[in-house]
């Protein structure tokens, strides 16, 4: 299939190296600056696996660059539904103490997090 | 023998006639369980006691002559994505390790309408991102056809465990295929409904615009039963369509004469292992001799699902696991010095690598000065992929292929390539893209491996999608064959 011929291309393309440098549409600082975005936080070792990783995934998507698109409406999702709309009748909510039950921390009935402010 | 190797209809006929007792069916399931599971590895919570004094309750109504639904007393298995009111429910997410729902999923409170019983919940890819459930924190599951190759994923444990008869019915989900391709792999019948058939409520959101609950089951009518059972509109997930649910199991009537079946050559490719096509075309053959006909089409579209699909649900993932924060539930990291801290921490104990290499991909889409380029084109070629099969279905009544490229592959193969391993969901992703429903019914083997038919409908036509997969089914006996454990 092509697109498993693709895959394959784009799997030797990792071990390509160009001036001793990895080839890539990605760079190490960016993957730092999505992975703050993301809050997550990976050890340097971890940066370069998932620099490669996401710079042949990104390459892969980049062949969607091959189709005009030029006054195509975006799908945000398939069904014919705009908004719907509902009386604003009130109901009882969730018991506090069945909500914090599954809370790592709470007091007096909230949640309990690190400080926020220095 | 195994009492799961009748169908639902003749287990409530010998419920009925009291030749057998819902604890009977519970025994059944936990007697195969503690047989087979050390092998398949299906589920990650059995629910044994509540289980046993379910059925218990049941019988008791049974005796008093109360129990007309065609559901009452059949055992189920659950996908740890849909939330349990008061069972563990861990989406195989070390950050959900010890989540306790308060609520029931919507499918679930439908379900216990009907009086099932659940047996246990089921394993899966972690946030069900994967193909293989390797991704699952907890363990792996095996398939029950050969240990040594993967169940399909990422609902593979519900998969394995109809194919290893450790209960008849389950439910998964499917977001790009992850109920239709483990069903092929492990040879039961998987039916994706059309986005909006049933109700997301309670469904641990992946990719929204894409995830559906759906059936697996041994046959194909136990799946219409089923999923006749959980669909409908839900005030508590708006994007539930407000259509009425037509009897799917009296549609079955074996009927397929001048059916109009739509081929796409991108689903007979090369790519597409000879085994697998040469069984496709063996179906087209069974299906013509019932009296439909089939031609060659294309959906010239199709190959670019896999990247539109990989950007579209990588990026709302992004955003709908956001919250898991270690704050009002799941994990929590130690040590940590502030806010920032903690979020970050946890989540980077909590996540496995797949899932953070979708969060990663889908926050860098969906960020500023990529947005356009990345998140909106993909949407644009959304709307091309719809297109496709809509222009088909002006014409043919469902297109029929392979639902995945090849068999089950070995455990190990794969899980370092992450891009040879969204390939596998080449056929199956367009479907949820267009939002259409596609069930996969058994149709061959290859080396003891079992091979799937995809059977795709127009939306909300789920009724002529189980027609013709029965017709096909009662005209084979690839569902009847079952793997030696």
């Amino acid at each position: 299939m092509r697109n498993t011929i693709a895959f394959a291309s784009i799997g030797s393309f990792f071990s390509e190296k160009c001036g001793g440098e990895i080839m890539s549409r990605i760079s190490k600082e960016q993957v730092k600056h999505v992975a703050d975005l993301a809050r997550l936080s990976f050890s340097e070792e971890e940066i370069e696996k998932f620099t490669t990783q996401l710079d042949a995934i990104i390459g892969f998507a980049e062949q969607l660059n091959e189709l005009d698109t030029t006054n195509v409406e975006p799908t945000s999702h398939v069904l014919d539904i705009k908004n719907v709309l509902r009386e604003d009748v009130a109901v009882p909510g969730l018991p506090r103490e069945e909500v914090l039950k599954n809370a790592p921390d709470h007091k007096d009935g909230l949640f309990r997090v690190p400080s926020i402010l220095e | 023998m195994s009492l799961f190797d009748h169908k639902m209809r003749d287990l409530h006929e010998l419920l009925q006639k009291k030749e057998v007792s819902v604890s009977d069916l519970v025994d059944e399931s936990f007697k195969r369980i503690s047989e087979v599971e050390g092998k398949v590895q299906a589920f990650l919570t059995l629910d044994e006691e509540n289980a046993r004094n379910k059925a218990k309750q049941l019988d008791e109504k049974l005796a008093g002559g109360d129990s007309t639904g065609i559901l009452f007393g059949m055992p189920i298995g659950i996908k740890d994505n849909i939330v349990t009111k008061g069972v563990r429910t861990t989406c195989a997410s070390k950050i959900l390790e010890n989540f306790d729902p308060i609520y029931d999923a919507t499918v679930m409170q439908k379900l216990h309408n009907a009086e099932t019983v659940m047996i246990g919940k089921l394993n899966m890819d972690e946030f069900a991102m994967g193909g293989s459930t390797e991704t699952s924190h907890y363990q792996r599951t095996f398939n029950p056809w050969n240990l040594d190759y993967v169940p399909g994923g990422s609902s593979g444990g519900s998969a394995a465990a109809v194919a290893a008869g450790e209960v008849p019915f389950t439910l998964g989900s499917d977001t790009g295929g992850s109920i239709r391709q483990p069903a092929a792999y492990c040879g039961v019948v998987g039916l994706k409904p059309t986005y909006g058939r049933v109700s997301r409520f309670g469904l641990v959101a992946f990719a929204s615009s894409l995830d559906q609950i759906g059936p697996i089951t041994r046959n194909v009518e136990d799946n219409a039963y089923l999923l006749q059972a959980i669909s409908g509109v839900d005030p508590y997930d708006s994007t539930s369509a407000n259509l009425p649910v037509p009897n799917y199991v009296e549609q079955l009537t074996g009927d397929v004469k001048g059916l109009r079946i739509a081929v796409p050559k991108e689903y007979l490719g090369e790519g597409v292992q000879a085994s697998v096509r040469n069984a496709i075309l063996e179906a087209l053959k069974v299906l013509e001799k019932l009296g439909a006909t089939w031609e060659e089409v294309s959906l010239p579209h199709s190959k670019y699902g896999v990247a539109t699909y990989y950007l579209l649900a990588s990026s709302e993932a992004s955003s709908n696991l956001a919250r898991f924060d270690g704050i009002r539930y799941g994990y929590r990291a130690q040590g940590a010095e502030n806010l920032i801290d903690l979020y970050k921490k946890t989540r980077s104990e909590g996540f496995g690598d797949e899932v953070k290499r979708r969060i990663m991909l889908g926050t860098f889409a969906l960020s500023s000065g990529y947005y356009d380029a990345y998140y909106k084109k993909a949407q644009q070629v959304r709307t091309l992929i719809k297109q496709d099969f809509d222009k088909v279905f002006e014409k043919y009544d469902v297109i029929v292929g392979p639902t995945a490229p090849t068999p089950a592959f070995k455990i190990g193969a794969q899980i370092d390539d992450p891009l040879t391993m969204y390939a596998n969901d080449l056929l199956t992703i367009p479907v949820n893209l267009a939002g259409v429903p596609g069930i996969s019914v058994p149709c061959g083997f290859d080396n003891g491996l079992p091979i799937g038919l995809q059977i795709i409908g127009k939306h909300f036509d789920e009724a002529t999608v189980y027609r013709v997969a029965h017709a096909f089914e009662q005209a084979t006996d690839y569902h009847k064959q079952k793997p030696q454990l």
